[in-house]
């Protein structure tokens, strides 16, 4: 791999709740140890279900929090400290996508100072043209520029984040859950002009998202989360997956086709409390190929012929 | 047949939003009430319920059978004792379902006791056999907690145990997987498949997901814009699409297999209520098999293979061998 444009190494984000007078302070660990490097051009999906740390990780990505611990690189600069200006100009490069479209957008604004706002947060001039490019390139008529938020529909929101986050044309844009609240016939238009947008304009992403099928459709790199750790790498999408893990998320995403209807075994129980995380590996408490290490030590990540996998007993190739 | 419905039509105010709709469930049977965000699925399960009138809707048309009764002008009186007793509902949300002041236990109880006439004991054995049969552990402990003490997967086996506590014979589920993760949907899904098997009853599953509809219905209806684009058995629906609409929709669904770029969408929205024509196919705006005719004449529905289609111009039929063009 030539310079990753993102690096990030032992990433790790602590958050601690409670702590009143007599009550103790509890912490919990959202995203425990993350080494993840993605190349230029890459699509990386970030998997997994509500608790596991992808939306943690996306932000901590975007330095809109703060890492407890591990440092992140972008473009070879260490940016895990940065601050002020040269933050600010960091996000010229580096910019995001948010999951709800109708909270993300301030309805007092029209669409064209929603689009312009990157650069007055940055006290420049906005080029002339710039919005109706914008516009024309996430494929919303020029008309809309002075519509208000809440005379469009939800996809004709999130095109309107999109042309947002391409206003100063960025190489790396992190995408967090873009389509999650969107219908399927608006999603897959969302997804199309993500694709559009990467070929045309050389972008990188970071894909964060809870459906696997739709990740094995869209990323060139899968990353599954479980309990703020990564359980697994797949450079290769199509692959079957090692980690027990990852094949129940396979299982537990129906296939639509009748015919392929499976008699899947779910996986018993839910997603622990991050708060009282389990000895050794966290998923060993709902894994059906537990053993007795599992429960005791924590797996560390192996090479596997298609990535990485942080498992003692994972699933033959 | 235990539920059918027959040319619905319901208004709220002066706006139309149910068009003749019609379907139908039988014992043992899941129908998949499928479409996008406003297309009149939820709407459809308050007219089904007769909870609909509480919105201020009114049905101006059709009819509703249940069991040989005539539910669509039935007094409220009357639908009470019905509801949650022979037809159980399921909402989206668990926790707006739950009273958070009362214990599981308390909650469920109440409907075998209202319902049932079970005394406070008996009502208590019954729910810990429901919740047990529901695979939750410890469900005598389970009954003595408050709903915030349970997670989203527990809260909705709850809940769908307030459904079966007065042993139902058609359950109404909308979107009951929907607030919940992946893994946890399988298992709920699982469950509700079980139960109709198992206890040979009607379900009506209301979803957006065709994932779940694949897995576990067995006849399907398809809705765009407040009227049946087409139902029909679940096989032929997914093999065969007839309605250029089911068709853009299960193309909508990415799989690993697809080629990149093979994701498109379907372009433009779903049309707003107050735009609804009547004379026309209100997908012609959005449909690429569309003509002249489609913008002024209402396709009816007919009978294509298996199913009944509204369209002009159907797909996937002999004379019209035409790959999926949107």
């Amino acid at each position: 791999m030539s310079e990753p444009i993102l690096a990030l190494s032992g990433l790790t984000r602590r958050f601690s709740t409670g702590g009143g007078f007599l009550r103790p302070a509890r912490s919990m660990t959202a995203v425990r140890g993350v080494d993840l490097q993605v190349a230029r051009g890459d699509i990386v999906g970030v998997v997994g279900e509500s608790g596991c740390g992808k939306s943690t990780l996306a932000r901590l990505a975007m330095r809109l929090l703060e890492p407890s611990d591990g440092t992140i690189r972008f473009e070879g600069q260490d940016v895990t400290h940065l601050g002020g200006r040269a933050l600010k100009s960091l996000r010229k490069k580096l910019q995001m996508v948010f999951q709800d479209p109708y909270s993300s957008l301030d309805p007092r604004y029209t669409v064209r100072d929603c689009i312009k706002e990157p650069f007055r947060a940055l006290g420049e001039p906005v080029p002339p043209g710039r919005v109706e490019d914008l516009l024309d390139q996430v494929g919303l008529p020029r008309s809309f520029a002075e519509s208000y938020p809440h005379q469009m529909s939800g996809g004709q929101r999130q095109r309107v984040g999109i042309a947002r986050a391409l206003a100063y044309a960025p190489d790396f844009v992190v995408l967090d859950e873009p389509t999650a609240s969107l219908d399927v016939s608006i999603q897959a238009q969302i997804i199309a002009l993500l694709q559009d947008l990467h070929r045309q304009r050389d972008l990188t992403y970071l894909f964060i998202s809870h459906d696997l099928g739709l990740v094995r459709y869209f990323c060139s790199r899968i990353v599954v989360m479980y309990l703020g750790s990564v359980v697994e790498v797949m450079e290769d999408p199509h692959a079957a997956p090692r980690h027990p893990y990852t094949r129940a998320l396979m299982e537990s995403s129906f296939v639509p086709d009748p015919e392929a209807r499976a008699t899947i075994v779910p996986l018993e129980g839910e997603i622990p409390s991050p708060f009282a995380l389990p000895l050794g590996c966290p998923f060993a408490p709902r894994c059906p190929r537990v053993q007795d290490r599992c429960r005791s030590e924590l797996p560390q990540p192996t090479a596997t012929t298609i990535g990485r996998v942080s498992c003692f007993n994972p699933i033959e190739a | 047949m235990l539920m059918e419905v027959k040319e619905l039509s319901l208004s709220i105010g002066k706006v139309a939003l149910l068009d003749r709709v019609s379907f139908s469930v039988d014992r043992g049977q899941v129908l998949g009430l499928v479409g996008e965000s406003g297309s009149g699925k939820s709407l459809t399960a308050l007219a089904l319920t007769g909870l609909v009138r509480r919105i201020g809707g009114r049905i101006t048309g059709g009819s509703i059978a249940f069991d040989g009764q005539e539910l669509s002008d039935l007094p409220e009186p009357a639908y009470r004792k019905l509801r949650g007793k022979r037809i159980a509902f399921i909402t989206q949300n668990p926790m707006s379902a739950l009273d958070a002041l009362k214990t599981i236990g308390d909650q469920v109880d109440q409907v075998s006791r209202l319902h049932l006439g079970l005394s406070r004991k008996a009502a208590r054995a019954h729910t810990v056999d429901i919740l047990t049969r529901l695979r939750i552990p410890e469900a005598a402990t389970v009954a003595r907690a408050y709903p915030h003490q349970l997670s989203g997967g527990m809260k909705q086996r709850v809940v769908i145990a307030m459904a079966l506590a007065a042993d139902a014979d058609l359950i109404i589920a909308d979107e009951p997987t929907t607030a919940l993760d992946v893994t946890v949907q399988a298992q709920i899904v699982m469950i509700l498949s079980e139960l109709v098997r198992k206890r040979n009853i009607g379900l009506i599953l209301i979803t957006h997901d065709m994932g779940v509809v694949a897995q576990i219905c067995d006849k399907v209806c398809v809705l765009y814009a407040g009227r049946v684009a087409e139902s029909g058995p679940v096989g032929q629906l997914f093999d065969t699409p007839r309605h250029p609409y089911s068709a853009a929709l299960i193309g909508c669904i990415p799989r690993e297999c697809m080629a990149p770029g093979a994701l498109k969408g379907i372009p433009g929205t779903v049309p707003s209520a107050l735009n609804y024509g009547a004379e026309c196919c209100r997908f012609a705006s959005r449909c690429a098999r569309a003509d002249a005719l489609c913008h002024t004449t209402r396709p009816l529905p007919h009978s294509q293979g298996a199913a009944l289609v509204a369209c002009h111009h159907p797909q996937g039929t002999a004379a019209q061998p035409e790959a999926l063009d949107v």
